[in-house]
């Protein structure tokens, strides 16, 4: 890894325990910038702990993250996010007062604290919101709007912040097809763009399709990583998929 | 105007400014159940300082909103670690524990409380209680306030957006609590003599009742608040013996048919618009 590209974002031998109960054991991980890397793994494998762990949420026990090269663990989510790091989560989280606008408007502040001008901000807000889709609905209530458009309000909100990393935790769950693929084709523009995404997501069609790269965790460990095809047929990760039993039949 | 009508206004504005300050924690999302501890710092301070050191009465409620303000920042580091019920409980702590301080305080009299005070016109009380209530519905449309609302809408998604959700908090709780201290101040000057039992529990019960039963999603609705709190139990004066319990009755009443408050940002609308237009 000498001479690769310095990663944007980086985990070494990270850990966190909760009690007696090992979530996360000498966690490796690396996104390089414009990349799409997918955390996979059975329920219960520490995969949102793991985005807590990333986010600031919880601090690790043992190990340490770099974001762009400077350290992150141990520092309070507000600065991370100040930092370039955005995220979503599993159930959609929105402000229940304000509209849609006001999500992205809130989340400006972030970018406006690097340096950004109002002006900027604002012209961004407003094309965040045709390349979402959500210019029809920029005044109303975000949470008056159908579940798969409160989704795109939750990235809205999280790329006004101007990241440079985007975490999004099972972006697609419960959408539709068609809900999914459009998703899909955001990432893809976003990427192009130069942002990196790291994602939880159980639609393994989905997964499969978009990401560069996948990490596989079972009972807190990092059990494979690598491209699709080198993941969909490692034995250890159909054993932790599937059972003992399916892999040896 | 005669002196009942007098006092049941200085009582009306009074409660309105110690509602406002519950409500300005209310819009974090957080509940305080200690506030009457902020109207007492800020009646003891503006008192000692009119009566001992001969300050007008302005200086005094601005020192005594200064003093109750630096309180509730000091407090407020510890106390906004907890949410919700553990909050209430700790501020309801922080008000026995200021009230009792006052009780043993003996150069303010201790339980046997601290007059001299010059008697503050109503004019003033009403001009403190506008001013500072058209201040606070100004914030009201700055983004300190958005930030505000999405802090207490959701504080995980909030502090994930890029907010610093514990200095937010931090900033409501300092500024309620200096608001309190205005109407401690006001109050002190009012009554012309204080004793540590104004400021027990059943005041912050009020002060949150007027900001709940009012309307706590707008300013505004402190006042409404307020002339229900003073008023209701002074025209139930019929039911003579019954007057609590039927005035405890429709309390409940008010907040089964309204559960955000007599007033909210739905029935305001229009009159923002009118003003939007004109302005």
């Amino acid at each position: 890894m000498a001479d690769a590209p310095q990663p944007l974002l980086r985990l070494a031998g990270v850990g966190k325990q909760f009690g007696g109960v090992v979530a996360l054991n000498a966690i490796e991980l690396e996104v390089a910038a414009g990349e799409i890397v997918s955390v996979i793994g059975p329920n219960g494998a520490g995969k949102t702990t793991l985005f807590n762990v990333v986010t600031g949420a919880y601090t690790p026990d043992a190990g340490t993250i770099e974001l762009a090269g400077r350290r992150i663990d141990g520092v309070k989510p507000h600065r991370i996010v100040a930092m370039g790091m955005a995220r979503t989560f599993q159930n959609i989280r929105l402000f229940r007062s304000l509209s849609v606008s006001e999500h992205l408007q809130i989340a400006l502040g972030a970018a406006r604290r690097r340096g950004e001008s109002a002006a900027s901000g604002r012209a961004r807000a407003a094309e965040l919101l045709d390349l979402l889709g959500l210019a029809d609905v920029a005044d109303r209530p975000a949470a008056e709007l159908p579940y798969g458009r409160q989704r795109r309000v939750e990235i809205g909100r999280a790329l006004a912040t101007d990241p440079k990393l985007l975490l999004l935790d099972e972006p697609v769950a419960g959408m539709s097809r068609e809900e999914s693929t459009a998703i899909a084709d955001l990432l893809l523009v976003l990427r192009k763009r130069g942002l990196a995404v790291l994602l939880i997501e159980h639609d393994m069609s989905f997964v499969m399709n978009l990401c560069d790269r996948i990490t596989v965790l079972d009972f807190g460990s990092v059990i494979a990583t690598g491209t699709p095809a080198e993941v969909q047929n490692n034995p250890r990760v159909l054993e932790a998929y599937l059972g003992a039993e399916a892999t040896d039949a | 105007m005669s002196s009942y009508v007098q006092a049941l206004l200085a009582d009306v504005g009074v409660g309105l400014l110690g509602g406002l300050s519950v409500y300005v924690i209310l819009s974090v999302g957080q509940l305080s159940l200690g506030n009457a501890a902020f109207m007492a710092i800020g009646a003891y301070v503006a008192s000692m300082l009119t009566v001992w050191k001969g300050w007008p009465l302005d200086a005094a409620l601005l020192a005594g909103a200064a003093a109750s303000g630096l309180t509730g920042l000091i407090i407020g580091f510890p106390a906004l670690r907890l949410r919700g019920i553990y909050l209430a409980m700790a501020t309801l702590g922080f008000g026995e524990m200021t009230r009792s301080f006052f009780l043993n305080l003996e150069a303010t009299g201790g339980a046997g409380g601290f007059h001299g005070m010059q008697k503050v016109s109503l004019a003033s009380i009403w001009l403190w209680t506008v001013g500072l209530l058209v201040i606070v519905m100004l914030l009201e449309r700055s983004r300190l306030w958005l930030e505000f609302r999405a802090v207490r809408d959701d504080e995980t998604a909030a502090e994930m957006a890029g907010l610093d959700t514990t200095r937010l908090k931090l900033t409501a709780f300092t500024l309620s609590a200096a608001i309190g201290g205005v109407a401690g101040g006001l109050f002190a000057h009012h009554q012309l003599f204080i004793e540590p039992g104004n400021f027990a529990f059943e005041r912050s019960v009020d002060l949150v009742l007027i900001a709940i039963v009012g309307g706590s999603e707008v300013a505004i609705g402190a006042l409404a608040g307020s002339v229900i709190l003073n008023l209701l139990p002074e025209a139930l004066r019929f039911a003579a013996n019954w007057r609590l319990a039927a005035f405890g009755a429709l309390l409940v009443l008010i907040l089964l048919v309204r559960r955000q408050g007599l007033l909210d940002r739905k029935l305001l609308d229009p009159v923002f618009r009118l003003f939007k237009r004109h302005g």
